[in-house]
């Protein structure tokens, strides 16, 4: 277990580098002139490279970023305050109520764009509303488990809802574009999208930052956190509406992306340890580069798009194998 | 740091979804620098009256005065910096390491937003180095045994510095060795200036330590006051339902019952 202060804030800048050579690379990268990589020379030569780089790649990146930092930042609050290493950002109905609401809006009213982010935020947060609601009418159990219990609910008929929706949409028109949006992609961003949901991510983020030892005393029990001056409930449900709002904000400009909220914690914390001064600003870093690399290959792998969800889940799934593979006792792996 | 008191009057408590009050008109004074033993069986409301004193929960008519001042007149800052509590079997969900958990216990002396001074990291290693735990500062606290862990709790306490400690069965599943260290370091702590309510289910734990003793019996004080005056074979027979006798040997309270 990595204990040093010095040790940590090499690991620190080290992922600082990393995030900055993926986004590097990820400006470099793509199907123009030529499949996987553009000289950096061409930039100042070639206009149209100067407009893709500028207009479409910058955008996305951009976007990637603030996806992959949102989902781990939130992906730490929600395991540190639920005492519960295996939540994500999604738990709570927050991506499947979003997922319902872009369904809804593709399917009732063929919206495109705005409108699908605008019902897919509308929806996410719907979700997280239905989910605190029920579980302050659930009759037993912490406040926890009612939250836990509330969201696996509210996820699963948002779920079925989008599976109605699924059925009920036109084959030829809507389905695809419904299919590819549940399955996460950043191919239709733009400056002014990713533009959009700058305010409110880096609002959060910056809280999330500001609060990062504070979530230490917020991890333990409501007993010992009460009696070291906090207000449990009050603070943790601070730190949840800035997590549920920026979550619901890249999510509606993303579509559904699992597994970065679950997995870059986890690195983190086996990384820097527990301690979430070093831990959260490292799953930051962690996430950005994930997401940033994820959508690189997405775009650039095939001549046509992968759906930045199933690459992201594909790469997520298998390092969080590795991690449980490569891990003799379960516990450290938190 | 000169001792507070805790005065309770006219409490009432209930647990909500429960038509019963577990606590109904409880009226308790705990004198400044003592230490109080809370002795009864289980579900008589020990815990639940630490709670109270906390905070942690609210009564649902009358108050806990901390120092002569009500409790709710108190910020939860405030309080957290008077009020320390060792709750029974904490969970510690992540692998935090030993020095990280013992700082947490300065989270009343920060802003919200700060993040530990120099001065608190030095704090908190006194504390650890207090307990005799200095050497396992970089140790994550999941691979401690019993003792050493509640031996740490205790550090991140002292590392919190509170007028008054609330003690949740404070020994139980610790050896002899370790039972006496965390006892000898609540002795320190009163000798400092704190005032220490401890709950057991141990009456020879509590006749040892104890300068005053309350015996509960569902949420009904059947005796408090000073140990000599409450510690009887009659008061302990009719808290636990079953004969108990006490015996002094040498000058020290010794507790029977028909089996043990």
């Amino acid at each position: 277990m990595p204990t040093t202060h010095r040790y940590r804030r090499r690991v620190l800048w080290g992922l600082a580098a990393l995030l900055l050579l993926t986004v590097g690379g990820a400006v470099f990268s793509g199907r123009y002139p030529a499949p996987f990589w553009m000289s950096p020379r061409l930039l100042l030569e070639d206009p149209l490279a100067r407009q893709i780089v500028l207009n479409l790649r910058l955008p996305r990146i951009l976007a990637a970023l603030l996806l992959g930092m949102t989902l781990a930042g939130a992906g730490t609050v929600f395991q540190m305050i639920f005492h519960n290493p295996l939540v994500e950002p999604g738990f709570l109905g927050v991506s499947q109520g979003a997922a319902f609401g872009a369904a809804l809006s593709i399917v009732a009213w063929n919206a495109a764009g705005p409108g699908i982010q605008l019902s897919a935020a509308v929806c996410g947060f719907a979700g997280l509303l239905l989910s605190g609601s029920l579980a302050r009418r659930i009759r037993y159990g912490g406040w926890t488990l009612r939250l836990v219990l509330a969201g696996i609910a509210v996820s699963a008929l948002f779920s079925a809802g989008v599976g109605i929706l699924k059925y009920v949409a036109d084959p030829l028109t809507q389905l695809p574009e419904l299919v590819f949006w549940i399955l996460g992609a950043l191919w239709s961003i733009s400056w002014p999208k990713a533009l959009s949901i700058l305010p409110v991510t880096l609002a959060a983020l910056g809280f999330l930052l500001l609060m990062r030892w504070r979530l230490n005393l917020l991890a333990l029990d409501d007993a010992t956190a009460f009696s070291l001056g906090a207000a449990p409930a009050r603070e943790r449900m601070a730190l949840l509406v800035a997590a549920v709002a920026a979550t619901a904000a890249v999510v509606s400009i993303s579509g559904v992306v699992g597994w970065i909220g679950l997995i870059t914690p986890h690195l983190a914390r086996r990384l820097l340890g527990a301690d979430a001064q070093t831990a959260l600003p490292g799953a930051l870093l962690i996430g950005g580069a994930f997401a940033v690399f994820c959508d690189t290959l997405a775009r650039t792998m095939l001549p046509g798009e992968i759906p930045l969800g199933i690459l992201a889940s594909l790469i997520g799934a298998t390092v969080f194998i590795a991690l449980m593979i490569f891990q003799p006792n379960i516990k450290d792996a938190r | 740091m000169s001792p507070l008191a805790i005065s309770i009057a006219d409490l009432h408590f209930r647990y909500d979804g429960r038509a019963a009050a577990l606590f109904d008109n409880l009226s308790l004074e705990i004198p400044p620098g003592s230490v109080t033993a809370v002795l009864g069986p289980n579900g008589a409301g020990k815990s639940t009256l630490l709670h109270l004193i906390l905070g942690l929960l609210t009564p649902t008519q009358g108050d806990v005065q901390l120092g002569g001042r009500p409790r709710r007149s108190y910020s939860r800052r405030e309080v957290g910096k008077l009020v320390g509590l060792v709750a029974q079997e904490e969970a510690i969900p992540f692998n935090f390491t030993v020095q990280e958990y013992v700082l947490l216990g300065r989270a009343p002396h920060l802003d919200l937003l700060a993040t530990p001074r120099p001065t608190d990291l030095a704090i908190a290693r006194q504390a650890l180095a207090r307990v005799g735990a200095a050497d396992m500062a970089g140790r994550s606290i999941q691979t401690l045994s019993g003792g050493e862990r509640q031996l740490v709790l205790l550090a991140r306490v002292i590392a919190q510095a509170p007028r008054i400690l609330l003690l949740d069965e404070p020994t139980a599943h610790l050896d002899l060795g370790n039972k006496e260290r965390v006892l000898g370091l609540v002795r320190e702590m009163v000798a400092e200036g704190v005032t220490a309510l401890f709950t057991t289910h141990e009456p020879d734990l509590a006749a040892a330590l104890a300068d005053a003793v309350v015996l509960v019996r569902d949420g009904k004080i059947i005796a408090a006051g000073a140990l000599n005056a409450v510690f009887t074979s009659e008061n302990l027979s009719q808290t636990y339902g079953i004969p108990v006798h006490v015996y002094q040997v040498e000058g020290r309270h010794i507790t029977l019952t028909a089996s043990f």
